[in-house]
């Protein structure tokens, strides 16, 4: 590191040269995230997770062929030929993969629909939740003074807030137009940024006091930038560790609420509606409840899976050299 | 010619919160009443122990912290209470030189970017231009420009304190504040950055207040010295007359404790050991704040507190803040206080100082 051996690089680049080529992809610093993938490639555990979501979010995705394939639309009733003449639905048979509903439905397109919800809540209410509780988290643990004060008595209200309660009474008085996908998302995100940014003022009360903050003050950054450029870079390790942890509790939040009703509402395909419809008929009809459950199983440990190889491979605890 | 920056009366308190309801009962004085000077193209080295108040000074001066009462003037302008948002133009001005290379450097982001902070936030330069200017600064002050896209973890703490001094320099600034710049590194690599600030001052006219507590290292770069204690400025003069004739007995005590490399002339100088610890800056001692440790302390010490004035005919440069100076060629290391047992700060064996109560000042950690 001496002065010298600077001194031989910088002849050898040429003085106030710009460099460029080849050189300077060997000198770039390996981030954060490459070190973490780097890691991550060697779970296997996670690696198999990150497949499986893979391919449910290609079933979501291309769902309609399912429907093409099977040439059974999702809302279609096949009262002839899925309803036993007795209205009894027909278990797994070569027309109907994963056997139908009480309503003649085919459950194979149902589920590949039904993932299009649970992805979609997942994914869309972890990125709004996400955001609300980085920047609240920001602010709070920043700013501190009243801003702190009125967010972290805003954590500690919701946090006390029974979820149940206040999402029946938001359905009852029909907020945001009754059952559906908007209060599905209203409600979720009210009850699950507080922990986000709880996590975050935390993490944002030990990284203000780096000397590296004062560094930034002391050039004169606002305290916009000090926050968006310096903090959260530092803290954006853990939030996608949590936002990972977050999407199945979401997805079971989500099926959940459909399952009281309070949800997606019928005929829309939706694993939480499925599994309460099966409740009825599962004696007779095992697959009713059995493949949309396994969906929302396999589809949460996929997710937990992987947010735990998420995890260890940002955990900044082993980011020790 | 105007000085650079002028502080006048520098009071600075932190509240310490104690009892079950928080109310703020005690302040912390950590700088009660510091005035001085600094000329542009000159360094003022701050000097003093730990918790003395030399870096609180320091940010006080660069307006990281709130000033409790005084004045702090930079090149004309009064800015002892502007807020943040009126501050941040003259940041370009005032620039900081922290102590900790792996603290002061941002772990997440890449070197490029560090050192292109300023010119983002002062909206200076952008794109190839911000690129290049930063690359410029890399071969200043010797880094290898090809390193931009590294981060601060792949360097040594040299090379650390060297980005640390480049981002300080971008601007160009009047003044800059080196909190403890080198100690923090190896002796071999101190050297470097000492250097490297010394050539880069010649080269871009830059005024340093350099905060240290290594008593050699601030005779290598000071142009003057100023000492202080416990929140006070005890002594402040040119460099060399501070070394070779100190007026202070606290300066004497500090200076004859520096460390010297010749073990002959080590061990024939007389030591002069100071008793007990430097006094809870919550409940400083009244009159002189040195007087519970002072060799040579008197009742009036204990009542009135010394003006920092010159001293024993000194030229008006060289000023102390103390009653008794010490004459050149004096013997401090005999000197015994005469003032009443409950001033004093005594030993649990009962004598005041003995050879094996030995309490060195000068050799603190490193902070």
């Amino acid at each position: 590191m001496s002065i010298s051996s600077a001194a031989v690089d910088v002849g050898a680049t040429g003085v106030g040269e710009v460099p460029q080529g080849p050189g300077e992809e060997h000198i770039q610093g390996r981030s954060t995230w490459q070190l973490a993938w780097a890691r991550f490639k060697r779970d296997r555990a996670a690696i198999i997770a990150l497949v499986i979501i893979v391919l449910i979010a290609l079933c979501a995705i291309f769902a309609p062929l399912f429907a093409d394939v099977t040439g059974h639309g999702v809302n279609q009733q096949f009262r002839q030929t899925g309803l036993s003449p007795d209205g009894i639905p027909y278990g797994p048979n070569s027309t109907f993969v994963f056997g139908t509903d009480d309503q003649g439905r085919d459950i194979l397109v149902r589920i590949a629909y039904g993932a299009r919800i649970s992805l979609f809540v997942g994914v869309v209410v972890t990125l709004i939740v996400v955001a609300i509780g980085a920047v609240l988290g920001l602010a709070a643990g920043y700013l501190g003074g009243i801003v702190d004060t009125l967010i972290a008595r805003l954590i500690d209200v919701v946090l006390s807030l029974p979820y149940l309660v206040f999402a029946v009474s938001l359905v009852s008085i029909g907020f945001l137009g009754g059952p559906g996908l908007p209060i599905i998302i209203f409600v979720i995100a009210v009850f699950s940024w507080a922990a986000i940014a709880r996590v975050v003022r935390g993490q944002v009360l030990s990284i203000r006091e780096k000397e590296y903050i004062e560094a930034a003050r002391s050039l004169g950054a606002s305290s916009w930038r000090i926050m968006f450029v310096d903090i959260l870079p530092n803290v954006v390790a853990q939030l996608i560790v949590y936002a990972s942890l977050l999407i199945p509790v979401v997805i079971i939040f989500e099926a959940g609420l459909s399952f009281l009703g309070l949800g997606i509402p019928p005929p829309t395909a939706d694993w939480g509606q499925m599994i309460a419809e099966s409740q009825q008929i599962y004696q007779q009809a095992w697959w009713f409840l059995v493949f949309p459950s396994l969906a929302l199983l396999l589809t949460t440990l996929a997710f937990n899976i992987f947010g735990d190889g998420v995890r260890d491979a940002l955990d900044p605890r082993l980011d020790r050299l | 010619m105007a000085p650079v920056l002028q502080v006048t009366n520098l009071v600075k308190h932190f509240p310490v919160k104690t009892g079950s309801l928080k109310r703020s009962r005690d302040v912390v004085h950590a700088v009660d009443g510091v005035s001085f000077e600094i000329n542009a193209g000159e360094t003022l080295g701050l000097v003093g122990e730990t918790g003395c108040g030399k870096s609180t000074l320091g940010r006080c001066v660069a307006r990281l912290l709130d000033i409790t009462a005084g004045q702090v003037v930079f090149d004309g302008r009064d800015i002892s209470h502007l807020s943040a948002r009126q501050m941040r133009p003259l940041r370009r001005e005032i620039q900081v030189i922290f102590q900790d290379p792996y603290g002061s450097l941002n772990p997440k982001r890449r070197v490029g970017s560090i050192i292109g902070d300023p010119f983002a936030i002062h909206d200076v330069a952008s794109g190839q231009d911000r690129k290049r200017r930063v690359q410029e600064l890399m071969e200043l002050v010797g880094l290898n420009p090809e390193h931009y896209n590294r981060f601060p973890a792949e360097f040594s703490g040299g090379q650390r304190q060297r980005i640390g001094v480049a981002r300080a320099l971008a601007l160009k600034p009047k003044l800059v504040i080196c909190d403890e710049p080198v100690s923090a590194l190896d002796v071999s690599i101190q050297a470097q950055i000492v250097n490297l600030l010394s050539d880069l001052q010649a080269q871009l006219n830059l005024t340093y207040i350099f905060i240290a507590h290594d008593l050699s290292i601030v005779r290598h770069v000071s142009d003057r010295v100023a000492l202080m204690y416990l929140g006070k400025m005890v002594e402040l003069a040119p460099v060399e007359e501070i070394y070779e004739m100190p007026r202070h007995p606290y300066a004497n005590a500090l200076l004859s404790a520096v460390p010297v490399p010749d073990p002959a002339t080590a061990s024939e100088r007389e030591r002069i050991i100071l008793v007990g610890d430097v006094p809870s800056p919550i409940h400083p001692p009244s009159g002189c704040r040195f007087h519970p440790r002072c060799p040579k302390a008197q009742p009036r010490c204990v009542t009135e507190d010394p003006a920092l004035l010159p001293r024993l005919g000194d030229e008006n440069a060289h000023v102390a803040a103390c009653h008794f100076p010490v004459q050149n060629g004096e013997n401090l290391s005999q000197a015994r206080p005469s003032i009443s047992e409950d001033n004093r700060i005594v030993e649990p064996d009962g004598l005041i100082s003995s050879p094996g109560m030995d309490v060195p000042v000068g050799e603190g950690g490193t902070q």
